[in-house]
């Protein structure tokens, strides 16, 4: 039987040394490989998907980015690892991973249960997308994009706006563009802080919004388009939404 | 009822502290004005008289005070019944004095009589209202001793330095060793009674255990200046003030980056004035979804019992940097 690849992310080295003793520790019974480690959230989304790890023995609390962002992000890849959680004490993520059966282990980790957990994620394969976001508390820091094996994250402030385009959304920031994968409603719902709708198919970033311009042609009624700072593309603001986004110009 | 029931001994008043002082100032103005109003028709009359009265009384009030302020040590090694008829005396003593210099001397010696009377029911009345004041408090005390604990334990630093001594048992079982050592003088000093003033001195070895457990679990990722070379060693403070203090300063400073952060742990004493500051790198994201206020009101409070208000504790943001100072009034220890 071929070696259980795992990979390891923790921002503290002891705790990193002690999953790789108890790892040596189950090896008779279980054996594994370590596949390859990291010691905070980005450095995890980084280098996980050319690790080729199985199962991902990953930290709840971490700086950079926390344990269930990362899990979220990684969630997109073709080859997506299992995941066991691990918390010091975080009764609040706690909570939210036993109501969406999300597996967890709290440090310090036992033998036995570290390998009961194992196999388990190993049989069970990644954890479901939306299981993760039911238990997120809260929004994203970034939106990834899969490109072949590898991760790109786009930080959610620089996003300009998001375009639903047939079976997409198409992500702008002011230097580039990415399709996603995801339903621009759920979005709007998660980043409501962020964006605004203007057009039934487009939330721009509230911060970005600059002004308005008249859109030509139309002379019966009037149309407008939103201006955004850093992109020069004017973006058609529906009547229904109009007069929420006007009002944010004026606040300003 | 419970056995251990706890008996507060009565004790007198702080004569040095501010809090009392305003307190005996702001009554004894009180009494002269109420005197005059009871005494007289209307308001003009009323303010007349009180000013008339204050040329008496505000001499022989700061008179008192002064000696109070002075004998204050001398006063606090007293029984408090004894310290209470010392008071009473000094009081009676100070106002005849003042009295035989500033009244007009045709008065007689009825009027001395009336001046050291009124003079005695102030003091007495003041001395019952101090003792009230205290008894009320006692029991917040004890409650604060509860809350210090409560605010006390993270259950994530004890997990946390748990596991990174597990992880230390096999490869290095001395520092192991030590590190228990460390956990458990810190627990100790949590679980103790924390009603009474502990020395600078203990305070910063305690921080230093606390800091060589964070350094264990964080390496490099933690870097602590010390500068305690002006620290007050004998300076008296309540317990558990400056290690909450630290705690926060690593655990929204330096745990939410993911490079190395500086703290600094800074003591020195300023004439009458201890002052102590800790900083530590300013993350906004991680200070707006965690709150840290809670183990800043606790020591509020805890600052506040002890020193009235002469302590103060107050925190900053500037330059990226999140700043802590407390400041309270420099106490040596008895030794």
């Amino acid at each position: 039987m071929n070696p259980l690849r795992v990979f390891i992310a923790d921002d503290e080295a002891p705790a990193r040394e002690r999953l790789r003793e108890l790892l040596a520790d189950i090896a008779a019974e279980l054996p594994t490989e370590v596949a390859g480690e990291a010691q905070n959230g980005l450095e995890t989304v980084e280098r996980l998907p050319a690790s080729g790890a199985r199962v991902l023995l990953l930290d709840i609390q971490m700086p950079g980015m926390g344990g269930l962002e990362v899990a979220r992000h990684l969630a997109g890849l073709p080859t997506a690892p299992a995941v066991v959680f691990i918390t010091a004490h975080d009764r609040h993520a706690v909570e939210a991973f036993e109501l969406n059966a999300l597996d967890y282990l709290m440090k310090p980790v036992r033998t036995e249960r570290l390998a009961a957990a194992l196999r388990k994620a190993a049989a069970a394969g990644p954890p479901p997308k939306e299981q993760l976001a039911h238990a997120a508390r809260q929004p994203r820091e970034y939106l990834s994009v899969v490109e072949r094996n590898r991760i790109v994250l786009v930080p959610v402030r620089e996003i300009v706006f998001l375009r639903a385009e047939l079976k997409y959304v198409t992500l702008r920031t002011r230097s580039a563009e990415h399709l996603i994968e995801e339903p621009l409603v759920g979005l709007e719902a998660e980043f409501a802080e962020h964006f605004v709708r203007v057009h039934r198919n487009c939330l721009v970033a509230r911060a970005a919004v600059r002004g308005f311009e008249r859109a030509a042609g139309s002379d019966e009624e009037p149309h407008w388009n939103v201006v955004l700072e850093g992109v020069t593309e004017r973006l058609p603001v529906s009547r229904r939404q109009w007069t929420v986004v006007r009002a944010l110009v004026k606040d300003t | 009822m419970s056995i251990k029931q706890n008996f507060t001994a009565d004790a007198l008043p702080d004569f040095r502290n501010l809090g009392v002082m305003a307190r005996v100032l702001l009554a004894v103005n009180a009494f002269a004005f109420a005197a005059a109003l009871t005494a007289e028709p209307n308001w003009s009359a009323v303010l007349d008289r009180f000013l008339r009265a204050a040329a008496m009384v505000e001499p022989m009030l700061l008179a008192a005070m002064v000696s109070l302020y002075v004998l204050s040590p001398a006063l606090a090694r007293l029984a408090y019944w004894q310290g209470c008829a010392a008071v009473l005396a000094i009081a009676l003593a100070v106002s005849g004095a003042v009295h035989a210099a500033v009244a007009p001397p045709d008065n007689g010696l009825a009027a001395l009589a009336r001046t050291l009377a009124l003079a005695a029911i102030a003091a007495g009345s003041l001395l019952a209202y101090l003792r009230l004041l205290t008894r009320a408090y006692s029991p917040a005390l004890s409650e604060a001793r509860l809350q210090a604990l409560q605010s006390r334990i993270r259950p994530h630093f004890l997990f946390n330095s748990l596991n990174a001594v597990l992880s230390l048992v096999r490869r290095d079982p001395r520092r192991a060793e030590r590190a228990l050592e460390d956990l458990a003088d810190l627990f100790r000093v949590l679980m103790q009674d924390n009603r009474s003033f502990v020395r600078l001195a203990d305070e910063i070895a305690l921080l230093e255990r606390y800091a060589a457990i964070e350094q264990l679990r964080l390496g490099e990722r933690l870097e602590i200046t010390w500068e305690l070379d002006a620290a007050p060693q004998d300076a008296l403070l309540p317990p558990m003030v400056l290690q909450p203090l630290l705690e926060n300063a690593v655990y929204h400073g330096v745990e939410p980056g993911t490079g190395a952060g500086r703290v600094v742990v800074h003591i020195e004493r300023r004439g009458a004035r201890v002052l102590a500051r800790i900083e530590n790198p300013y993350f906004e994201e991680h200070a707006r979804r965690a709150g840290n206020r809670m183990a800043q009101e606790n020591i509020r409070e805890r600052l506040q019992l002890f020193f009235d208000a002469e302590a103060r504790l107050v925190t900053r943001v500037a330059a990226g940097r999140y700043v802590v100072e407390l400041e309270m009034p420099y106490r040596p220890a008895q030794t």
